[in-house]
């Protein structure tokens, strides 16, 4: 992975001390907590419900196991003992408090890490594919270019107060992990007739209020003019996008005001202007990058049967928490965040402490971050499987679950979230609790629940195949479901199914509807599948069917 | 007299901003007057004998104005709230795009010490600091980084970047 050099260390160092200075006169009266809200918010730092969180990044979601064991003993000792992973993936602390965030931040600068631009106006933390560097189907590894975008958007200084929040991810692979048809700005890796290496670049994705599908701007962008091509895109947009109502001002609705093809226009005539001043990529600072992400030391191995003999619990954890890896012997783990009962992302210090030295003695002492709040040891030898497994389990991270319906993602919603209209972790717990049996589960096959306890959509509930959204009801807090939402590979939004529902009716509802599916299911059909082919309709009718029938 | 940090200096501002109350054919002082202004009476600033400075708001396009930018010793751009962004775009086009060498300037509410490293990054080099702020911190605050990431405008603190135009 990247590490930091003189110039890494030596910033992260002066903004330590520049938040420092800032937190002080704001404890001492000298800022005003409308002058002081810009300025902790793009170090990661939101007043909330109960104390301010703090939003820590994981740029493009990795993670060494000395970084690991560090927030671990951070949220030991300036927390509550645990931290909570986000779609994003980042990690946030709950309760923090706030005159120790400048400690924290000093600690986290001590393993290279920080948490500037984790919220606020401005551009956010860059992610990536999961399995970067290790799918079978990928182009090339995206996460050198993350990181040179990482450095280009820290505190970029004509950036710093954009219109809205600007958030990017990039993938190596045709098929999209990391959910960039929904960012503000997606990258594709390509490459041209003569193998070099590109980016297909897609505007105006995102979830929240009004949720797009990014467009692409341009099929072929060469990867020395990455960071001129995206100064042009934000230029534009700092300056023509909508400052006048918050709800308009992301740059997907600039791009749809202008049009894409006016809006290619722009950036195309805005980036031939720019090219000159803009920063310049030079190969040296590529190959600098690219030098920090080479494959770790593999074994020539073999593929192995390595479920033979062994127990069901075993087999069930291989087939739905492991993934294929380019290399032969070798697996990709999922380290579930989804136990029943536990709110969907949390991870205790334990935890993280244990995985950390886990990750050292199986995974090269790595450890990613995947954008449904889950967490993975991505280079596993085969022959080490068991005793992962077991030493998962021993931690309460071995739920043999991911891709199934109570694989969902669920931003924090009420519980802690200023902005959240509704609760989301006890009606996770509640659908867990109602989909326990795990035969049952499996029989289901892959589903993809999202759910947001407000419209900012942090819970990507647009794209979940079942969406789950809180809005408040006359006091109350009410669910509305949307079907047929994907992000996968295909990108689409999901339908609203009809009037939402209170909550004590919500995992009743999810239960009609993958009854309707098992009943209408094709061989091999997953839900969204058999949703695509027989449309709303009958879901619909079994749903209010049977609330009409109860009222 | 109010004071202004120039660079790294606490000075007497020489510059006055256009009252509402002024006459403009008595005024013979430097002078800052908003591009709206200037539009509205062409022809009597254009034969005005003071040094002019030119005062812009968020929304003005800086291109329009390139063939008129060596008339003015001076652009005065506003920041009437930390959320607003687009004065450093301003700023930025004019130094690196339209060559524009004299004295540029960050006027507003929002020009206080933890906004002003990023302006300066973006090519001004004169604060008209909001009343109420330490000009001698704000002066400071110009070191805060000795590092950056991007190319930028010179500054004295920052020794070492990362990428360069």
């Amino acid at each position: 992975m990247y590490r930091y050099d003189e110039i890494d260390q030596t910033f992260v160092a002066e903004r330590v001390a520049e938040f420092r200075d800032q937190t002080r006169r704001f404890l001492a009266g000298e800022l005003s907590e409308d002058e002081f809200k810009p300025l902790r918010l793009r170090n990661g730092l939101y007043i909330q419900r109960h104390a301010p969180m703090l939003r820590i990044a994981v740029p493009y979601g990795l993670l060494n196991s000395t970084q690991l064991r560090k927030l671990g003993d951070i949220a030991h000792r300036y927390d509550r003992d645990y931290g909570h992973f986000t779609t994003r993936q980042n990690m946030q602390l709950n309760w923090p408090r706030l005159e120790t965030v400048p400690d924290i931040l000093a600690e986290l600068a001590g393993v290279e890490m920080h948490s500037i631009q984790t919220s606020g106006n401005c551009i956010r933390n860059v992610t990536a594919d999961h399995l970067a560097g290790v799918a079978p189907d990928e182009l090339d590894d995206p996460r050198p270019y993350c990181e040179i975008i990482r450095q280009w958007a820290t505190l970029h200084p004509e950036f710093t107060y954009l219109p809205r929040k600007f958030k990017i991810a990039v993938t190596g692979a045709p098929a999209d992990r990391a959910a960039s048809e929904v960012h503000d700005v997606g990258l594709h890796m390509r490459r041209d007739a003569a193998g070099n290496i590109g980016f297909e670049v897609l505007v105006g994705g995102g979830l929240g209020r009004a949720p797009a599908i990014g467009q692409v701007v341009r099929e072929f962008l060469p990867l020395c003019d990455l960071l001129s091509y995206l100064e042009a895109i934000l230029r534009v947009y700092n300056r023509y996008g909508r400052r006048d109502n918050i709800h308009k001002a992301r740059i997907k609705v600039l791009v749809k005001s202008l049009g894409v093809e006016k809006f290619r226009d722009a950036v195309e005539a805005e980036w031939q202007l720019a090219r000159d001043s803009a920063p310049k990529l030079p190969a040296a600072e590529v190959e600098r990058v690219r030098a920090f992400f080479r494959p770790p030391a593999y074994q020539t191995l073999a593929d192995l049967d390595v479920t033979f003999e062994r127990e069901a619990e075993f087999r069930a954890w291989y087939r739905y928490n492991t993934r294929a890896h380019r290399l032969p012997g070798y697996r990709a783990v999922f380290v579930s965040l989804k136990k029943h009962g536990r709110p969907p992302g949390d991870i205790t210090s334990t935890q993280m402490a244990a995985l950390a030295t886990l990750a050292d003695e199986v995974s090269f002492g790595f450890i990613r971050v995947a954008h449904d709040q889950n967490l993975l040891l991505a280079d596993v030898r085969q022959q080490d499987l068991y005793a992962t497994w077991l030493a998962l389990r021993r931690q309460d991270l071995a739920t043999a679950n991911i891709g199934t319906l109570t694989d969902m993602i669920a931003c924090p919603g009420l519980d802690f979230c200023s902005l959240a209209n509704a609760g989301t972790i006890n009606v996770a717990r509640d659908i867990q609790k109602r989909f326990d049996d795990l035969d049952y589960l499996y029989d289901l096959g892959e589903i993809e629940i999202k759910m947001s306890g407000c419209m900012n959509a942090c819970g990507h509930h647009h794209v979940g195949h079942i969406g789950i959204l809180g809005v408040e009801k006359h006091g109350e807090e009410w669910y509305q479901i949307t079907l047929g939402g994907s992000v996968n590979g295909f990108t689409a939004l999901g339908e609203v199914i009809g009037p939402s529902v209170p909550q004590r009716a919500v995992p009743e509802t999810i239960e009609r509807i993958v009854d309707v599916y098992r009943e209408h299911r094709e061989e091999g059909e997953r839900l969204i599948d058999t949703y695509r082919r027989v449309g709303m309709a009958p879901f619909k009718e079994r749903v209010y069917a049977a609330r009409a029938a109860a009222a | 007299m109010r004071h202004v940090l120039r660079q790294h200096e606490i000075v007497a501002d020489a510059w006055r901003h256009l009252a509402a109350s002024d006459d403009a054919t008595k005024v013979t002082e430097s002078l800052i007057v908003p591009l709206v202004e200037l539009r509205a009476n062409r022809a009597a600033w254009s034969c005005w004998p003071g040094r002019l400075g030119l005062r812009l708001s968020p929304a003005d396009k800086v291109e329009d104005l390139a063939p008129e930018l060596a008339r003015f010793d001076l652009i005065a751009i506003e920041f009437p709230s930390p959320s607003e962004g687009r004065g450093y775009t301003q700023a930025h086009l004019l130094r690196a795009r339209f060559g524009f060498t004299a004295e540029l300037r960050a006027v507003g509410a929002a020009v206080k010490r933890d906004l002003i490293f990023a302006m300066a990054r973006c090519g001004f080099d004169t604060f008209e600091v909001a009343a109420g702020e330490d000009l001698a911190a704000a002066a400071r605050a110009l070191n805060r980084y000795t590092v950056a990431y991007q190319p930028g405008a010179p500054l004295a603190a920052v020794t070492r970047q990362r990428f360069s135009a």
